[in-house]
């Protein structure tokens, strides 16, 4: 079977194409380094099956980061080269297209945003740059389909380009200087006011005052999505399950069986959050509790990646992060982290050195809470006041930061500076923003349930067997001296490397004071990533690395969880 | 013309890039970025204590560190 590759600059929309050729879903935005990994589709051609693969973005066949190292290690395996090229900024792409055609393999250029080039009034003689380059272009608009029929036709007659003309002396930056000046024109444009207010989010000041109202509002979106959700379809939904359920649970003899699907009654009732059978909380939680936040999270994430605003926050938040051992880059990690650490450690891969992506990936897996989790805080500690949740949160911010300062310090290897394409603001499209959320909470559901299933199972075996008595006692004067906490509280710890979620709500039987309860989701947020976060700092870092950032984690949580013992019980 | 690093530039001002110093590897980094010689550019904005500096080249915008930026020469247009 013929293999092709989609290869390009970051951010031309070659994921958008990928997905539009092969009817693969796939994550798509507006900004650079979107897609980390390759993704592979197929199609029929002409009544043959073909695979495509989808590159990260590179600006050139040296790799400058381990995305790009993914893209070049594509070019070997492939028959094909379709060369997505960002119409609006030609030059610059055609800097890897130069480097391209020397590879001696059958090329094509998607010259793509077409609409958009025309828009900014930037003219392209397409027949002459075909003339010039000898592979064919095809104007190509990938989010509307325009011109990706004609691109599959014209795949037929691809053959290897000629050595190019001038290819002597001149390096290929003048020589991709002297294809565009004949090719391409621009209409001078004046600076709008529009232009000032855009400039404005990139700015120290205004920037900087942009982001916190951008971020604040984001953060009211999720709440109030996430509250209307569990308000208006969770919450009668579970109160109507409730009745089937009962009966159920009175038809059923009582021993294991009725502890593992139903479990304990709390007061001859069923109990959601406290029962612990997977046909209750195993449900209630990912579910009732968690699922209406991540709905609401991912909806706001999606809308700050589209309109490209987040290399603006980055350019922003630059010099915090640079102080941490990262660039601006680093918030994007961050970002994504929010939503599930395993994405966030993913996309840690478009930092350029190791060290960055080190800082990076440990701060994410230490002290970025995901989104399920952070539900659950509310959820918890909600009715006990804000200055609870502050504190939490305030504690895993602190941990972030000077956490950051310390591993800038003591990890060996250079940090490398900021160097960002800044791509246009762009009006998300509603339908794209809707299904990258409904991507990312079928992967949620797919992920999250199957293991809070085994989360639950785990705790009824594991009481059964009486395993969770014994490590109980044996831990409860470290648990009672260290972090003021009572022994019960360590299954919940145990159940927290499944699902941090479930180790949440684990914490609400016990009867703890609310200071204790700060101290016990603040403790499971630090300890230890969740076994899915596990298995990619595996892969992401290698086996040495993940032992000291897991050692990290470990040092961490008894240090803060320590300090706040201290502070907050007496 | 006075030839000076893109760094010193204030926000607002316009240039001429006349030369790129540093590696092979971070100068072929530059221009694909659009950063080579002859391309006016503009300065949007410039962070304090040593932090990035955002330019336009061709109406398209660029985040570098104040390290790179003093790797590219410019002549100050008016």
């Amino acid at each position: 079977m013929k293999t092709i590759v989609l290869i390009g600059d970051p951010n031309v929309g070659k994921s958008v194409l990928f997905s539009r050729l092969t009817g693969v879903d796939v994550i798509t935005s507006n900004y650079p380094g979107t897609t980390v990994d390759y993704l592979k589709g197929r199609m029929v051609i002409h009544g043959e099956p073909v695979e495509i693969l989808d590159a990260p973005g590179t600006y050139s066949l040296e790799a400058a980061n381990k995305a790009e190292e993914v893209a070049l290690s594509l070019m070997d395996r492939t028959d094909l080269i379709v060369n997505v090229v960002d119409a609006t900024s030609l030059e610059r792409c055609l800097l890897l297209t130069v480097e391209l055609l020397e590879k001696r393999k059958p090329v094509i250029i998607a010259l793509n945003m077409w609409d958009e080039a025309q828009h900014h009034g930037i003219s392209i003689n397409v027949p002459e740059l075909e003339k010039l380059l000898q592979v064919p272009v095809v104007p190509t608009v990938a989010i509307t389909g325009e011109g990706v029929k004609e691109l599959i036709d014209r795949l037929d007659d691809l053959r290897i380009p000629d050595r190019m003309e001038n290819s002597g002396e001149d390096q290929a930056w003048i020589r991709v200087g002297h294809i565009v000046r004949k090719v391409q024109t621009i209409a001078h444009r004046h600076h709008t006011f529009r232009d000032r207010i855009v400039d404005a989010t990139v700015k120290p000041v205004t920037g900087i005052f942009a982001a916190i109202i951008i971020l604040f509002s984001l953060f009211w979106l999720v709440r109030f999505i996430g509250e209307g959700f569990i308000r208006y379809g969770v919450e009668p939904l579970f109160k109507l399950y409730l009745v089937p359920l009962t009966k159920l649970s009175s038809w059923m003899e009582p021993g294991f069986i009725h502890d593992v699907l139903i479990g304990t009654l709390i007061d001859g009732k069923v109990d959601y959050l406290q029962s612990m059978g997977i046909l209750t909380t195993g449900l209630f939680v990912p579910l009732g509790m968690v699922l209406p936040y991540i709905i609401a999270f991912y909806f706001a994430l999606a809308l700050l990646e589209d309109t490209g605003y987040l290399p603006r926050l980055a350019t922003v938040v630059d010099n915090v992060f640079h102080r941490l051992g990262m660039h601006g880059h680093g918030v994007i990690p961050v970002l994504l982290g929010l939503g599930c650490n395993v994405p966030g450690v993913l996309s840690a891969r478009g930092l350029e050195t190791r060290k960055q992506r080190f800082i990076a990936i440990t701060l994410v897996s230490v002290s970025v809470p995901c989104m399920a989790q952070t539900a659950m805080i509310f959820g918890v500690l909600g009715h006990s006041g804000a200055k609870f949740i502050l504190l939490v949160f305030g504690t895993l911010l602190a941990v972030f930061i000077f956490l950051g300062l310390l591993l800038n310090r003591m990890t060996r290897g250079e940090s490398m500076e900021i160097f960002l394409d800044i791509p246009p603001y762009r009006r998300p499209c509603m339908l794209a923003i809707v299904k990258k959320t409904w991507m990312r909470v079928r992967w949620f559901l797919a992920e999250a349930v199957p293991f809070l299933f085994l989360g639950v199972l785990a705790v009824n075996i594991l009481n059964v067997l009486g395993v969770i008595h014994y490590v109980s006692i044996h831990v409860t004067p470290f648990m009672k001296i260290w972090f003021g906490l009572p022994g019960e509280a360590v299954p919940a710890l145990l159940a927290g490397f499944l699902r941090k979620d479930l180790a949440v709500g684990m914490l609400v039987p016990l009867g703890l004071s609310p200071e204790q309860l700060t101290i016990a989701v603040t403790v499971l947020a630090l300890y230890f990533p969740c076994v899915a976060t596990f298995a990619v700092l595996f892969k992401e870092l290698g086996v040495k690395d993940m032992l000291k950032s897991a050692a990290i984690m470990v040092s961490t949580a008894l240090v803060a969880g320590g300090i706040m013992r201290l502070l907050l019980i007496k | 013309m006075n030839e000076i690093l893109i760094s010193h530039l204030l926000p607002g001002e316009n240039a001429t890039i006349t030369a790129l110093r540093g590696g092979c590897g971070f100068q072929n980094r530059l221009r694909s970025f659009g950063i080579t010689e002859g391309k006016k550019v503009r300065i949007v904005a410039k962070h304090p204590l040593s932090g990035p500096l955002v330019l336009e080249v061709e109406h398209r915008q660029v985040t570098i560190g104040r390290g790179m930026a003093q790797k590219i020469k410019v002549t100050r247009e008016a």
